[in-house]
C-alpha cells in the first residue's frame, strides 16, 4: 500500500476551483514533484497536505490514516517554505530546535539534535547567527534543517530553490537530492522550474488548471509527453505541422515537409493534419545536402552547446547542437537538418 | 563632464544650499526660542522688580530641591508610564486584529482607529470633560444603575487624565504596532504551526516577538507625548492635578515667574530626552542583530 494517498482531492475558493479531483499515490521514500505554471494548484495541493488549507472534498491518507481534517500542528510534516519563513528573532540553532521544543524534547537533547541537523546541512559554524546575518543559501539550509530535525514522515518543499541565484540553485539541487536519498524521507516538491523537477524527482506530476496532466518519471515525461502542454512545459520543443498519409503494419506514415516518416503504433485517418514534436537537441545539423534546408537566423553560444534559431519550410525551429570546438554556424548561413524517427512525438489532440 | 561637475566647488556646496532653508527654519523657530528659554531660566525673579539681570542656578536648585515639584515630576512620569502600558495593552490586540482583517473591513476599522486623530485634542478632551463631570453622562449612568446618589466625577483626578490621554494616544500605538505586524512573513506563523506549535504558542513565541520593535517604538511615541502633554491635563487635571507642562504654564501666566517656568520646561525636556535616548539604546542593542 502506498504511504501517502490523495483521493479525488478538491479545493474550491468561492467560484474558483484551484484543485480538481486530484488522485495521487506516493510510495515511502519517493521524491515526487508537482510541476506546473503559476496558478495550476500545485501550492494549494501542498498546503492541503500540510494542513494549512482544508480540502473542499476528497481525502488525504498518510500511512493508512485519514489526516484530511487533522490540524497542521498534529500532522508533524516538515515544510520548507518559499520565503524560508525563518523566525527572525531566533538564532539558527533556536530556529531548528523550535520544533523539538514543541515536542517537549529536553533542552540538552534538543540543542544536540539541532546542532547535528545544522551539521548535516553544513551550517555548524553558523549555529549562533540570526537569519538576518546569513545569506539566502544559508537561510535555505536552516529552513531545511528545521524541517528535517523533527524526523517528519513527509517532507514538503514549496519552491525552495526559487530565491537562490542560478549557480547556487544547481548545487543545491544535487545536495538536496543526495540528502533526501540519505535520509530516505518521502518528499514532495512544488516547483514551476522544469529543470528542477527533472533533475531531482523519482516521478513528476505535471499540473494545469488544478488537474493532473501527466504522472511519469522524468525521462518518460521528457521523451513521451502526453500532450502539447506537457511537451512545451517540460523542456523546449518544436511543434511541427504534418499530414497523415497512410497506415500499414509498421505504423502510420506521416508526411513532414516532403519527408515520409513512420510512427510505429499509430493508425491515423488519411489526410488528417497533425502536430508532431521534436526536441531541439534531437536534430542533427550539417552542411551535407541531405534532409531539410534551413537558414540560421540567430546563433547563441551557451558554452557546452550552441542554440540556433532557424527558419525552414516547417516554420521557425529551435535547434541545439553540442559544442565540439568548431566555430558553429553564423547568422544567414544555410545548413541541413535531419532527425531519427524515434525523435518524433505525435500528439493527437482532441482525441 | 559629469565627473567634473561632481568634483566642482559649486556642486560640493549644493547639499548645503539645499538643506540651508530647513536649517535656518529650525534655528530661527525652534533653536532660538529654546536657547532663549534656557538663558531665561538662569536669571532670578523678584516679585516686585521682575526678571533680574544676574546669572544664577537658584531656579534649578529650587525646583530640584522642592518636594512640591518632585511630586509634579513624579506624577508626570508615572502618568506617562501608566498611559504607555495601557496603550500597549489596548493597542497590541487592536493592531493584531486589524492586521488579520481583509478589505473592506480593514480599511473601515483603520479609519475608525485613526479617525479621532482628525479631531482636535482640545475638542476631544472637552468631550471627556462633559462625560466625566459631576452632572455628566458618567454620573447619570451610575445613578440610573443605582450606584448611589453621589455624583461620580472623574474630573481633576489621575484616573480621568489617564483615560483621556489613553484615548488620545492609542492610535499612535496602533499605527506603530500595525506597521511592525505588516512586515511579518505570514509563512513564519504557518511554519510554527507545522512544527507543532499551538495557535496560542505561535502568537506568543513567533508573532509577538516580531511585533516587539513596533511595540517599543510606539511606547517611545506615547511616553514622550504623555510626558509633555498639555491640553488634556490642563482641562481634565486642572490646577488640582498639575503635571510638569501645566506647572510651567502656571508659572509663566499666573505667577508671572518666567525664569522658574523656563527652568521647569528645560528640566522636562532634559528628563524626557534622557529617558527616551536611554530606552532607545536599550532597544537598539536588543534588536540590532535581529531586525533590519
Amino acid at each position: 500500500m502506498s504511504f501517502l494517498t490523495l483521493e479525488s482531492l478538491n479545493k474550491q475558493f468561492g467560484d474558483f476551483t484551484a484543485v480538481k479531483g486530484l488522485d495521487l499515490s506516493i510510495e515511502k521514500g519517493e521524491f515526487i514533484s508537482l510541476l506546473g505554471p503559476s496558478g495550476c494548484g500545485k501550492t494549494t495541493t501542498l498546503q492541503m497536505i500540510a494542513g494549512l488549507l482544508t480540502p473542499t472534498n476528497g481525502r488525504i491518507l498518510l500511512d493508512g490514516k485519514d489526516i484530511s481534517h487533522t490540524p497542521p500542528n498534529k500532522r508533524g510534516l516538515g515544510i520548507v517554505f518559499q520565503s524560508y519563513a525563518l523566525f527572525p528573532h531566533m538564532t539558527a540553532t533556536e530556529n531548528v530546535a523550535f520544533g523539538l521544543e514543541m515536542r517537549s524534547v529536553g533542552k540538552a537533547e534538543r540543542l544536540e539534535r539541532a546542532r547535528a541537523a545544522l551539521k548535516q546541512v553544513k551550517l555548524d559554524q553558523f549555529a549562533d547567527r540570526y537569519p538576518k546575518q546569513m545569506s539566502g543559501g544559508q537561510r535555505q539550509r536552516v529552513a531545511l534543517a528545521r524541517a528535517l530535525v523533527i524526523e517528519p514522515p513527509v517532507l514538503l518543499l514549496d519552491e525552495p530553490l526559487s530565491n537562490l541565484d542560478a549557480k547556487l540553485r544547481e548545487d543545491m539541487r544535487m545536495e538536496l537530492r543526495l540528502l533526501q536519498q540519505d535520509i530516505g524521507v518521502t518528499t514532495i516538491l512544488v516547483t514551476h522550474d522544469q529543470e528542477e523537477a527533472l533533475s531531482m524527482s523519482d516521478r513528476i506530476v505535471v499540473m494545469k488548471e488544478g488537474q493532473m496532466e501527466q504522472l511519469a518519471s522524468p525521462l518518460e515525461l521528457y521523451e513521451h509527453p502526453r500532450n502539447t502542454f506537457v511537451s512545451d512545459f517540460v523542456g523546449k520543443t518544436n511543434l511541427i505541422r504534418a499530414t497523415a498519409h497512410a497506415n500499414d503494419a509498421a505504423g502510420a506514415h506521416v508526411l513532414v515537409d516532403g519527408e515520409m516518416i513512420t510512427l510505429p503504433g499509430h493508425s491515423l485517418e488519411e489526410g488528417r493534419d497533425l502536430t508532431i514534436s521534436i526536441r531541439p537537441e534531437k536534430f542533427h545539423m550539417s552542411d551535407d545536402a541531405s534532409g531539410h534546408e534551413v537558414e540560421v537566423r540567430a546563433a547563441i553560444f551557451l558554452g557546452s552547446s550552441w542554440l540556433y534559431r532557424v527558419s525552414s519550410k516547417m516554420g521557425d525551429l529551435f535547434i541545439t547542437q553540442p559544442n565540439n570546438g568548431s566555430a558553429g554556424y553564423k547568422k544567414g548561413q544555410s545548413a541541413y537538418v535531419r532527425w531519427s524517427q524515434d525523435a518524433v512525438t505525435l500528439f493527437e489532440e482532441g482525441k | 563632464m559629469s565627473d567634473q561637475a561632481h568634483a566642482g566647488p559649486g556642486a560640493k556646496a549644493a547639499p548645503y544650499w539645499m538643506t540651508g532653508p530647513g536649517v535656518i527654519f529650525f534655528i530661527a523657530l525652534l533653536g532660538a526660542p529654546m536657547m532663549m528659554t534656557f538663558l531665561l531660566s538662569l536669571h532670578s525673579y523678584d516679585f516686585t522688580l521682575g526678571i533680574q539681570d544676574d546669572w544664577t542656578l537658584a531656579n534649578y536648585i529650587e525646583v530640584l530641591g522642592d518636594p512640591y515639584f518632585h511630586k509634579i515630576f513624579g506624577r508626570t512620569f508615572g502618568l506617562a508610564l501608566l498611559v504607555t502600558v495601557i496603550c500597549v495593552a489596548i493597542g497590541a490586540p487592536e493592531a493584531y486584529v486589524l492586521s488579520r482583517l481583509s478589505n473592506p473591513w480593514k480599511s473601515v476599522f483603520l479609519l475608525v482607529v485613526l479617525g479621532p486623530l482628525l479631531i482636535s485634542v482640545v475638542v476631544r478632551t472637552l468631550g471627556w470633560a462633559l462625560f466625566f463631570g459631576g452632572n455628566g453622562v458618567l454620573t447619570m449612568t451610575a445613578q440610573a444603575l443605582g450606584f448611589g446618589e453621589e455624583p461620580v466625577s472623574l474630573m481633576f483626578t489621575f484616573t480621568g487624565m489617564t483615560i483621556a490621554l489613553v484615548h488620545v494616544l492609542v492610535p499612535f500605538m496602533v499605527i506603530s504596532i500595525w506597521a511592525a505586524l505588516q512586515k511579518i512573513d505570514p509563512q513564519s506563523e504557518d511554519a510554527a504551526l507545522t512544527l507543532g506549535a499551538s495557535k496560542f504558542t505561535t502568537l506568543r513565541r513567533i508573532t509577538l516577538p516580531q511585533a516587539m520593535p513596533g511595540i517599543l517604538s510606539g511606547s517611545i511615541i506615547v511616553f514622550a507625548l504623555t510626558a509633555s502633554a498639555f491640553a488634556t491635563p490642563a482641562i481634565i487635571g486642572g490646577r488640582r492635578m498639575k503635571v510638569v507642562a501645566t506647572a510651567a504654564y502656571d508659572e509663566y501666566l499666573s505667577t508671572l515667574n518666567w525664569p522658574l517656568g523656563a527652568t521647569i520646561a528645560i528640566l522636562l525636556l532634559v528628563a524626557n530626552i534622557a529617558i527616551i535616548v536611554s530606552y532607545n539604546q536599550l532597544v537598539e542593542r536588543r534588536f540590532a542583530k535581529v531586525f533590519e
